[in-house]
């Protein structure tokens, strides 16, 4: 193995460190190797106390997301190769905070992601035996795009709204919510908007677009964000027009 | 010692897990549930699925058909009961999973869509492209979240089963976070933890997959079933193991050796065709394309890489377009992991684990040997995989399953008494013992060291094909590795999210799922399905229409025992693939 690549890796214990600081890996450059065959690495044969959350390696368990070289990244499916000949700095995911090593504290995510109530709701269930709801492959595609979210979080690491107020429910939760929205067997999108418009934070949003560029799976939340914003502003206006008389 | 207690605890987030919180929940609202995994669930294994889920929808098709290519394809060891009620149900489970919003692809008319798929004689796989597990859990996942009555307890790893009287009351288990140790107690417990691909060097399988909840029930006393079962899929990408999806091949993929030929002619497999041919060429089912793979390298017809011999997939005929309507994350996969475009170029491909057709020995309702325990999904074995599962069953298996297993507990729990002061004790010795492991110092062997050294044993001595030699050989070398194993010393002794505590437990468990697959492989002297003995070629029904049955004794050694395959209406027969002699066979 002739040739090798600097790894510089942040790490934090809470039992130990007061503030994260970096380590140095020399591993092997090897061209079919992503950087997380290089973490996995250095776990498997230099120091088996680094620590940072992985399963799938093929992009779509969504586990694996770090800062490469100030970028958020599924480690899986980002080539070391890349950065020859580094050094290559991996960090935890920005704006959340640090459990230890690479792995981010996730409850936040995961409380805002079930504000947005993303299932299908229906006003009447229908029995099964009444067979599918139609769907056309044109009534598909409208929503398609906006289900494909793997939850890695990398646009909660771009969004620059979401580093300045944690409040902010933040791009991948609202593209959820557009998700179900736009979906034509769904009826929930009061619902959802009444629970959006609470969120002052999207007002932030001054679409920069961050986390659309950041999206490895093309989601493009920025776009939801935007979508969710005009009706937000519509469903405003009309309110003062017709006082809510009923849900 | 923390103590959490619940009516139902599932052990597992993924597909089934989910599923059968779901049934649970419903069946009784006031039932209290927990589903604990070890990862958050929308990461379980179930997210890796790709080609999609079978369950009859169409006119020209019916439960029969699907029942009868179920237990051709699964050489006869299918139980034809559960085979019977699996197909029965499936369709309604699929259609369930459109109602919570899953992203079925679609007819222009707005009905449902269905492929073709391996050994199925007529289209029924419902798909959501070629990402359908990931749609399935997702949509399983966020539907879970309406139902209050069920509490998660995310990232954090099962250690042990709780048994008293022959009864599972609970569990021992870590979180991750904290490095906490905790008893969660339940009346009843399903496992859902998935199958155990990673014992392997080359596997479809994430990291998590370690067989995981096989050995907490094997450790238990629960009998596992028909583990010698263990599928190859014919086109994973070499070094990674990547799963290029049977849909490809569906889709009117070809399998070439080196020379550009469609070598699965040569194998009893039918004649080569422009389009698909169900039951057909590539077409054909799991196990008999990755024997076909073994035989082709044998006679020299494969290319050499630098992860081993591989062939081609070839896609190029089928167009951009198609691609990318109906094989996107094919495409996507790679162009990103392999640096190939399979619109201009031919994938390289291999053999590579994929899926445990045994496991946890359950009933039709998903109960385990061990009162209070069930298991649905891949760590179960019900059977209606046999000795080879059919591309597209088993995303409906966990379904159908699930719900089963759901409902069975959610009735159990209703009659049980909490637990006694003997379960307190247990989980306190676990407790002991796992604190002991994580501040141990002065062992001599590193966790990958002795995790390599079991795949490389695997794959040469109990993979595709093996022999009463090699198995020995590979039973006893994986003996030296458990005492290996208990000379492990972690680098790690902090409690904060801890991973390599957590990588040493799951080699424990992997270690023993791997030994129960070399002793039921030594014993079972025929070949059937995805076992397929050198020494012992031919399929053996008088001695081995039968369900291996393996269980822990007490001093700790393993015994093997059999039971008969339940038969309903389809009397074991020959399986025959290929259009013109697949005829003859059924005259």
């Amino acid at each position: 193995m002739a040739e090798t690549i600097q790894l510089e890796v942040a790490r934090y214990s809470p039992e130990k460190d007061s503030a994260p600081s970096f380590q140095k890996y020399e591993v092997p450059l090897r061209k079919d190797w992503v950087v997380l065959d290089a973490l996995n690495y250095v776990k498997d044969q230099q120091d088996g106390s680094l620590t940072f959350r992985w399963s799938c390696r093929m992009g779509v368990c969504g586990s694996c997301g770090m800062m490469v070289n100030g970028e958020p990244k599924l480690t899986c499916a980002t080539f070391l190769s890349k950065y020859a000949p580094g050094p290559v700095r991996v960090e935890p995911l920005r704006y959340f905070p640090i459990v230890r090593d690479l792995v981010v504290e996730m409850s936040d995510f995961m409380t805002k992601f079930r504000k947005v109530k993303p299932w299908l709701i229906r006003k009447q269930e229908a029995p099964l035996s009444e067979g599918e709801f139609l769907q056309t492959p044109e009534q598909l595609e409208v929503y398609k795009p906006f289900s494909m979210c793997i939850n890695c979080t990398l646009c909660y690491a771009a969004c620059p709204v979401y580093g300045l107020d944690p409040f902010f429910i933040g791009p991948a939760a609202i593209a959820l919510a557009q998700r179900y929205n736009l979906d034509s067997r769904d009826q929930g999108a009061d619902e959802r908007m009444d629970i959006l418009s609470q969120h002052e934070g999207i007002w932030g949003c001054t679409f920069v677009g961050e986390c659309t560029k950041a999206c490895p799976k093309n989601v493009d939340p920025a776009g939801a964000i935007q979508q969710y914003k005009l009706a937000a502003a519509m469903n405003w206006f009309k309110t003062l027009l017709v006082p809510k008389a009923s849900p | 010692m923390e103590v959490f207690s619940y009516d139902i605890l599932l052990v597992g987030g993924g597909g089934a897990g989910l599923r059968a919180a779901i049934a649970a929940a419903e069946v009784n609202p006031n039932l209290k549930i927990a589903v604990i995994s070890k990862v958050y669930p929308m990461r379980s294994h179930t997210v890796s699925a790709e080609g999609g889920a079978a369950g009859v929808a169409k006119a020209d098709d019916s439960l029969d058909e699907h029942a009868y290519d179920t237990i051709s394809g699964g050489d006869w060891l299918c139980d034809q009961d559960a085979v019977e009620a699996f197909v029965k149900e499936a369709p309604q489970e699929l259609l369930r999973l459109e109602r919570w919003g899953c992203p079925w692809s679609r007819q222009s008319d707005g009905h449902i869509a269905v492929r073709a798929f391996g050994g199925m004689k007529k289209m029924r796989t419902w798909f959501a492209a070629d990402k359908t597990g990931f749609h399935m859990l997702h949509t399983l996942f966020q539907t879970s979240m309406k139902y209050t009555t069920v509490e998660r307890f995310d990232e954090w790893f099962v250690t042990r089963l709780l048994v008293d009287e022959g009864r599972v009351q609970g569990v021992v288990a870590i979180e991750l976070m904290s490095g906490k140790i905790a008893a969660v107690l339940a009346k009843a417990v399903i496992l859902c933890t998935g199958g155990c691909g990673r014992v392997f060097p080359f596997t479809t399988n994430a990291n998590i997959k370690t067989g995981d909840g096989m050995a907490l029930a094997y450790r238990a006393g629960a009998f596992l079933k028909d583990m010698e079962f263990v599928q190859y899929h014919p086109t994973g990408l070499p070094f990674t193991g990547i799963l290029i999806t049977e849909a490809t091949r569906a889709e009117g993929g070809y399998l070439v050796n080196k020379d550009g030929y469609r070598y699965l002619q040569d194998y009893n497999l039918g004649k080569p065709q422009p389009k698909p041919v169900l039951r057909s060429m590539e077409l054909g089912p799991r196990d008999r394309l990755s024997q076909c793979f073994v035989k082709e390298m044998e006679k020299g017809r494969t290319l050499h890489g630098p992860y081993g011999d591989y062939v081609h997939l070839d896609l190029r005929h089928l167009g951009a377009q198609l691609i990318d309507t109906k094989l996107p994350f094919v495409r996507e996969l790679c162009l990103k992991y392999e640096n190939i475009d399979p619109v201009t170029e031919m994938i390289p491909v291999r053999p590579v684990v994929h899926y445990m057709m045994g496991g946890v020995h359950t009933d039709i309702h998903g109960a385990t040997s061990l009162p209070g325990l069930y298991a649905a999904g891949e760590v179960a074995c019900v059977s209606i995989n046999g000795a080879n599962r059919l591309g597209s069953n088993s995303l409906p298996e966990l379904l159908v399953f699930g719900a089963r297993a759901g409902h069975a507990a959610a009735e159990f729990a209703g009659q049980q008494k909490p637990a006694g002061a003997a379960i307190s004790a247990q989980a306190e010795d676990e407790k002991r013992s796992l604190e002991a492991l994580l501040t141990k110092t002065g062992g001599s062997e590193r966790i990958a060291d002795v995790r390599e050294a079991m795949q490389k044993i695997m794959e040469q001595s109990a993979g595709i094909y093996r022999t009463g030699p090699s198995l020995a050989e590979a039973e006893t070398h994986l003996m030296q590795l458990q005492d290996r194993a208990s000379r492990i010393t972690l680098d790690d002794h902090g409690l904060t999210f801890n991973t390599q505590l957590i990588t040493a437990l799951e080699l424990s468990f992997m270690l023993d799922v791997a030994l129960s697959m070399v002793r039921c492989a030594r014993q079972r002297t025929e070949s059937r399905g995805a076992h397929q003995r050198s020494d012992f070629p031919a399929r053996d029904d008088k001695n081995f229409l039968a369900h291996s049955m393996v269980s822990r004794k007490p001093d700790g050694s393993a015994n093997v025992e059999y039971r008969p395959v339940k038969i309903t209406r389809w009397p074991p027969g020959e399986r025959v693939y290929g259009q013109p002699a697949e005829k003859a066979a059924q005259g």
